[in-house]
């Protein structure tokens, strides 16, 4: 069931992150270039999305028990074939 | 007798592979701790507090940029070899080291000038990603088996050591050129310097041999035609880079740069500590800790890797509200009672003009002695206005460039010594960790990147985003530990539910 909560909680904050970057980006006064942060908030956002979706996928994973099984040298081979 | 051959050689590999992974720690972190001063040479000069924030966007950018680093050359390295991708790195990085000491300031190019430096510093972040995973994999990839976390912690060493060097030339330049020359040329030394530096490492790399376990895939003609494909198009890999990014790197980076950066910013920033005060508890605390990288990483063979470096995550979830409480207590000065100052000098006010219509601020300090030895400056700012049926308007009374007693300072020592103590629990097993997760045939590629993400996003963001955090309506100066706390605690759950403890050792196939 936690592979659900990590599934919900990539979307979440990548969510919370659009309202934080709206709200605080809408706080620096128009015509004031040096001190407005929306490029940097452009480069978190797309920085975060990936890792959202990422967290997204580990969810699904871990929801269909992939990490449950860990044998030595499983992973080597699978990469192999 | 050959022991002691295998031994010698050992100690050659990770000598030579950790002084390249140092100095490129120093490049990358001049920047940072030379923030004020270059602000003020790339930005006009009338950008005030601006130039700062944009020239720690830049400082920022380097660490963005690290994990598409970590792919241009992790694949680079899984294709033609470890150690001629991370001569490239080191190349690169000092070459664009020394140029940040050659650019000509904003008054002579204009906005040419950080943009130039911008440029640099995604060089610099591009080969800070690339140079880590090809030092850590080839230390790893020459180690006997059962070694691992001892050989590639000398390499873990290197990070704090890089900070540590950083600040000491930096310490030592502006104290041998004197602070105006510092500020005006001298700052450009540090940078120049690297030149050097890299030289030597450089002359050093030139002399290694390929890693072992890479020369057997070339001679077998295993090594992987598209690194990137398969480190992330194949399940059983991908699924493996996910789970070091959640349940390991993410932690890390985030106690790494809250005990490594965010303490000395918020003693300097917030407790309003004086400039060399924060500097020497940071050295202090660096210096009595690093050690202890070896010593997790060695007890990280005897029992395992997953529970000392969730035990390093877990004592920061409890504990950092706490030390940065007694940060914020032990610094306070705003009640102190007329009986304990021992002396009280003022110093001449400082009139500014403010606006056209003649009014003016005007500041008063009052430099403080109590008799438990602390000192520190009391700044008063009063607005006088030329119209005089306005009342004059006093601001906010500010205490700055505190001095602690010794057995303050030393207390702090111990309590920054703590939070680099847990650095050294996540993040002395994690090079050894890492290279476990992941076949030799693309280990530079899967490693480099779950370890840049964590590091340079998760971790290199903690100044921005718990600044953002103590900026929302109803924050405390202890708010944007929230950060480093959720981070470590989401990392530490999803490490100690999935995470195995002993992970397997990868054989390659036989065919």
């Amino acid at each position: 069931m936690l592979g659900l909560l990590w599934m919900i909680l990539g979307p979440a904050a990548v969510v919370f992150l659009f309202m934080q970057a709206r709200e605080k980006t809408g706080l620096a006064a128009e015509g004031v270039a040096r001190t407005n942060t929306a490029l940097q908030w452009g480069i978190i956002l797309f920085i975060f999305i990936p890792i959202g979706i990422g967290l997204v996928i580990f969810g699904y994973y871990a929801l269909k028990g992939e990490y449950d099984v860990s044998e030595p040298g499983l992973n080597e081979e699978k990469i192999a074939e | 007798m050959q022991l002691e051959t295998q031994n010698n050689s050992i100690f050659k590999v990770i000598g030579a592979s950790s002084l390249g992974t140092l100095i490129e720690w120093y490049d990358f972190y001049i920047f940072g701790s030379l923030a004020t001063i270059i602000g003020a040479q790339l930005f006009p000069a009338d950008a005030g507090a601006s130039a700062l924030i944009n020239t720690l966007a830049i400082f920022a950018a380097g660490f963005i940029v690290r994990p598409f680093g970590a792919l241009v050359f992790g694949r680079l390295g899984d294709l033609i070899g470890r150690k001629y991708t991370f001569l490239l790195t080191l190349v690169l990085m000092g070459g664009s080291t020394f140029l940040i000491g050659l650019i000509p300031s904003y008054s002579k190019i204009g906005y040419a000038a950080p943009v130039l430096v911008l440029l640099l510093r995604l060089v610099q972040g591009l080969a800070l990603g690339g140079e880590y995973g090809g030092a850590a994999t080839y230390v790893a990839e020459h180690a006997p088996a059962g070694k691992r976390g001892f050989f590639t912690s000398w390499i873990q060493t290197t990070a704090t050591g890089g900070l540590f060097l950083s600040l000491g030339v930096i310490v030592v330049t502006k104290n041998m050129l004197g602070a105006t020359v510092f500020a005006d040329w001298g700052w450009r030394v540090p940078f120049l310097l690297s030149i050097l530096l890299v030289g030597v490492s450089i002359y050093i790399r030139m002399k290694m041999h390929e890693s072992p376990l890479f020369s057997k895939l070339k001679t077998e003609g295993k090594v992987s035609k598209n690194p990137l494909k398969e480190s992330f198009s194949h399940k059983e890999n991908f699924k493996m880079v996910l789970l070091a990014l959640f349940g390991a790197t993410m932690g890390q980076g985030v106690i790494w740069y809250t005990g490594q950066f965010y303490a000395q910013s918020f003693l300097e920033n917030t407790c309003k500590l004086d400039f060399n005060d924060s500097r020497y508890i940071l050295l202090w605390g660096i210096a009595f800790a690093t050690p202890f990288f070896v010593v997790f990483g060695s007890w990280s063979d005897r029992v395992g890797r997953k529970w000392i470096m969730l035990t390093g995550m877990l004592l920061g979830i409890l504990f950092y509200r706490p030390v940065y409480q007694v940060f914020l207590t032990d610094t306070d000065v705003s009640h102190v009672q007329p009986e304990a100052i021992f002396s009280s000098t003022d110093i001449a006010p400082v009139i500014t003009p403010v606006g056209e219509r003649g009014d003016s601020l005007i500041t008063t300090q009052t430099r403080i002695v109590l008799k438990d030895g602390t000192a520190y400056t009391r700044a008063a700012q009063l607005t006088r206005f030329a119209d005089p049926s306005k009342a004059p308007l006093q601001g906010e009374t500010l205490y700055k460039d505190k001095q602690l007693p010794a057995p303050v300072f030393w207390k702090f020592v111990g309590l920054i010594f703590f939070q680099i103590l847990l650095v050294t629990m996540v993040y002395g097993p994690i090079a050894a960790f890492l290279v476990e997760l992941f076949p030799t045939k693309i280990r530079y590629t899967s490693m480099s990147l779950p370890y840049h993400v964590g590091n340079g996003v998760f971790g290199g963001l903690v100044p921005f985003i718990a600044t953002l955090i103590a900026s929302f309506k109803g924050a405390t100066p202890l708010s944007g530990l929230w950060y480093p706390i959720g981070i470590a605690t989401l990392s530490f759950v999803v490490g100690a539910v999935y995470l195995s403890n002993r992970q397997p050792e990868h054989h390659e196939p036989e065919h």
